[in-house]
């Protein structure tokens, strides 16, 4: 009766969940005596009771939030996260729209002031022909201000394809110049890059994270049943890991890529990319659900949920995986930046996703050519947000990591 | 050691037996063949085969034959040490492949060398002279080294030498040397060109491994033998260079299973935009033509490669660290 006493006089906050306790030494609620009174116990600051209150996601949140690159990682993630929602509503032009007359504009910087006030406008372009290489020569023209403004007219489209707008971030305030708004100038084509580049982190981002979740599902159900029924099935597994691993995956993924028929639909081809992609991709995550399970196998709590008669699903699913649940979600942060270069770099060699689809790597497909580079190096900017997208996915998916460990301080 | 050795050079044929079947398959998977393709350009250039010249071509290579006869004439001619004919250059693959494969081994062993070079002692600089300047500044530059694809690495190199100097920085040979014989000469006329793609290539890696180093001497440093260490007089560099760096890059030696292969594979792509002469676009450009045998045959030196890189880091590991040898003998 006595080794019952001091549950009962426990603060009610020390009720946490199960899992948050086995994860977090970091806790600060001491082993409780039976000879502790009362006083002493009472004397544990708010400050302690409010971690030891504390769900295990709100730990992980607080030690996120500390980390600022991460935090603001995630904010230009969310931003782009936008970006994959709505990319009509962030596009100027219509992205397929061509115009042979209007290739390599240059990029038209915005100027906030005008006169004193603020006032964005960009300036206009003019082009000449050389006379002698019959080249194209775009020169700007400060006189000549096309203001903008924000939420204005454009071409419409349904947003979400659901509701009917026309409205976009950015347009000229005067409709007759929306036409001479291109805020990352053009391409061979003459193709609005700003606009393009907003379909192209559409689709480059979703391949990356659909692939992700592919690898997932299966890293969790294959290092899932590899770990936690052991066996012939873990065996073959372990085999089949081991095999693709040792897999030269740049070579093997242009051949598959380059099996893809080439009357496939664009669509066609996004997905067998995901598939492609993540074909590899689940073994290293198996092989971490795999170490879990093996050493989560042996624990008190899974025995404790066995006695009590738990099926096996429930153990599973709800004893076993909402421990490592947070290590799965950074782990598949780290591995969306992988997908992402990965179909980047088949695109830009005309592998992977193909014109008229948009995606990071095919707008890259432009930028081949070095006399075209030094004629318009702003055809590099696709490859700037692919380096940028890859940076605040690894600052995010560090962040996440760190902030799981219950060991790091 | 010797029988852990043993068990895994068995293992390379089997391997291997598994990858040429995958690989065939792949280079089998595109609709149509080589002939089809080729025919088609035929036509559209207005000249075309007849039919018994098409007879006698399928035949010549094999193609009017089920595809696991294919595949076993393929594997038969493989042991002898043939790599069949190509295609679309009408001469033998084993010939096309010589030509490159050196040029693919210097260049990724140069940026394996080049990567630990940079990446050891930048480590432990980072590590023992942590939260200065030049910390923050390594940790920046490992995230973007780490971030940025290497073929764009490369554009951005070849657009900055290009548009500031009117320098191209493609290939790896000079013009007058490009279709020279090996001479002392175009060796140094290879080391004048080689060190961009160098480190184009081994870039990535090194900021990995810059990493890698930082935390695991950080690990170390905290230990009390580092302070024992220090209260027997000895110096500073001495302590660190003899016992933590010594643990601290043990674990490296593990990255060479995943790095060398990554190296040989991942000069793929920046060899087709620098226009560097190793198998890269070679493969590129076989599996674009659907040359079936040539590219059946580069992949499989590509899976080679693989497993020997992975190997030659398991052994290294095994010797190095005599906790691995003991667990597996």
């Amino acid at each position: 009766m006595d080794r019952v006493e001091p549950n009962r006089i426990q603060p009610e906050g020390s009720q946490i969940p199960r899992n948050a306790e086995d994860e977090s030494p970091v806790l600060p609620v001491p082993p409780l005596e039976p000879t502790r009174s009362g006083e002493e116990l009472l004397s544990i600051t708010q400050e302690e009771e409010r971690i030891s209150i504390a769900s295990n996601w709100t730990l992980v949140w607080w030690r996120f939030r500390k980390n600022k690159l991460s935090m603001a990682s995630t904010v230009i993630l969310l931003f782009l996260a936008l970006v994959v929602l709505f990319p009509e509503f962030f596009a100027t032009f219509d992205p397929e729209q061509t115009d042979a007359r209007l290739a390599f504009i240059p990029i038209q910087s915005i100027h906030w002031l005008d006169e004193g006030r603020l006032r964005p406008w960009v300036p206009g372009v003019a082009g000449k022909r050389d006379p002698v290489t019959l080249k194209m020569l775009w020169v700007t023209d400060e006189s000549q201000k096309i203001y903008l403004r924000f939420f204005a007219p454009g071409f419409s489209y349904k947003l979400l394809g659901l509701i009917e707008t026309d409205r976009h971030l950015v347009g000229a305030v005067d409709p007759e110049q929306a036409e001479l708004v291109y805020l990352l100038g053009t391409d061979r084509l003459g193709r609005d890059q700003w606009s393009r580049l907003t379909f192209a982190t559409r689709i480059s981002m979703t391949i990356g994270m659909i692939s992700v979740i592919l690898s997932v599902v299966l890293g969790l159900v294959l290092g899932g049943i590899s770990g936690y029924f052991g066996g012939w099935a873990d065996m073959i597994i372990q085999r089949l890991i081991e095999l693709l691993q040792s897999l030269p995956t740049i070579p093997i993924w242009l051949a598959l890529t380059a099996a893809l028929p080439r009357t496939w639909s664009p669509e066609k081809v996004f997905f067998a990319i995901t598939i492609i992609l993540a074909l590899r991709g689940w073994t290293t995550l198996a092989r971490e659900v795999r170490g879990r399970f093996l050493s989560l196998r042996e624990e008190d709590f899974v025995l404790a949920a066995e006695l009590s008669g738990a099926s096996q699903a429930r153990i599973i699913l709800k004893h076993m995986i909402p421990t490592f649940t947070s290590h799965i979600i950074a782990t598949s942060t780290l591995a969306i930046p992988v997908m992402i270069v990965t179909e980047t770099s088949l695109s830009f060699l005309g592998l992977g996703m193909r014109p008229p689809a948009i995606s990071w790597g095919v707008m890259l497909q432009e930028a081949q050519n070095i006399q075209t580079l030094a004629l318009a190096p702003w055809l590099l900017i696709p490859g700037l947000i692919v380096i940028l997208a890859v940076l605040v996915f690894n600052l995010v998916g560090d962040g996440l990591r760190d902030a799981a460990d219950p060991y790091s301080n | 050691m010797l029988r852990y050795f043993l068990q895994r050079l068995l293992l390379i044929p089997v391997l291997l037996f598994l990858f040429s079947v995958m690989v065939f398959a792949l280079v089998q998977a595109p609709p149509g063949d080589y002939l089809t393709s080729y025919i088609a350009t035929l036509s559209s250039s207005g000249s075309s085969l007849d039919d018994a010249e098409i007879k006698a071509l399928e035949q010549q290579f094999g193609l009017d034959q089920p595809v696991y006869i294919q595949y076993i004439r393929w594997i038969q001619s493989l042991l002898r040490g043939k790599l069949g004919l190509s295609l679309e250059y009408q001469r033998p693959n084993i010939e096309l492949i010589s030509e490159r494969l050196g040029l693919t081994l210097v260049l990724a062993l140069s940026a394996f060398v080049f990567t630990w070079i940079v990446a050891i002692p930048l480590g432990i600089y980072s590590a023992t002279h942590r939260n200065t300047v030049l910390d923050y500044l390594t940790t920046v530059l490992n995230y973007i080294g780490v971030a940025t694809p290497n073929f764009m690495l490369a554009l951005i190199l070849m657009w900055w030498a290009y548009s500031q100097f009117g320098l191209s920085i493609t290939g790896l040979f000079s013009r007058e040397f490009e279709q020279a014989p090996w001479s002392f000469a175009k060796f140094i006329d290879l080391l004048k060109h080689i060190w961009v793609p160098m480190i184009v290539i081994g870039i990535a890696g090194t900021a990995r491994l810059t990493r890698i180093m930082r935390a695991n001497l950080l690990d170390e440093l905290n230990k009390p033998y580092m302070i024992s260490g220090r209260a027997r007089g000895l110096s500073e560099w001495q302590l660190i260079m003899k016992y933590p760096v010594r643990l601290a890059i043990n674990p490296l030696a593990s990255t060479i299973g995943w790095y060398l292969p990554e190296l040989f594979s991942g000069s793929l792509i920046v060899a087709t935009v620098m226009n560097l002469q190793n198998i890269g676009p070679l493969l590129l450009r076989s599996l674009i033509n659907q040359d079936m045998y040539l590219a059946g045959s580069i992949l499989l030196i590509y899976c080679f490669l693989a497993i020997v890189g992975t190997l030659i880091s398991d052994i290294l590991l095994a010797w190095l660290d005599p906790r691995i040898r003991m667990e597996k003998s």
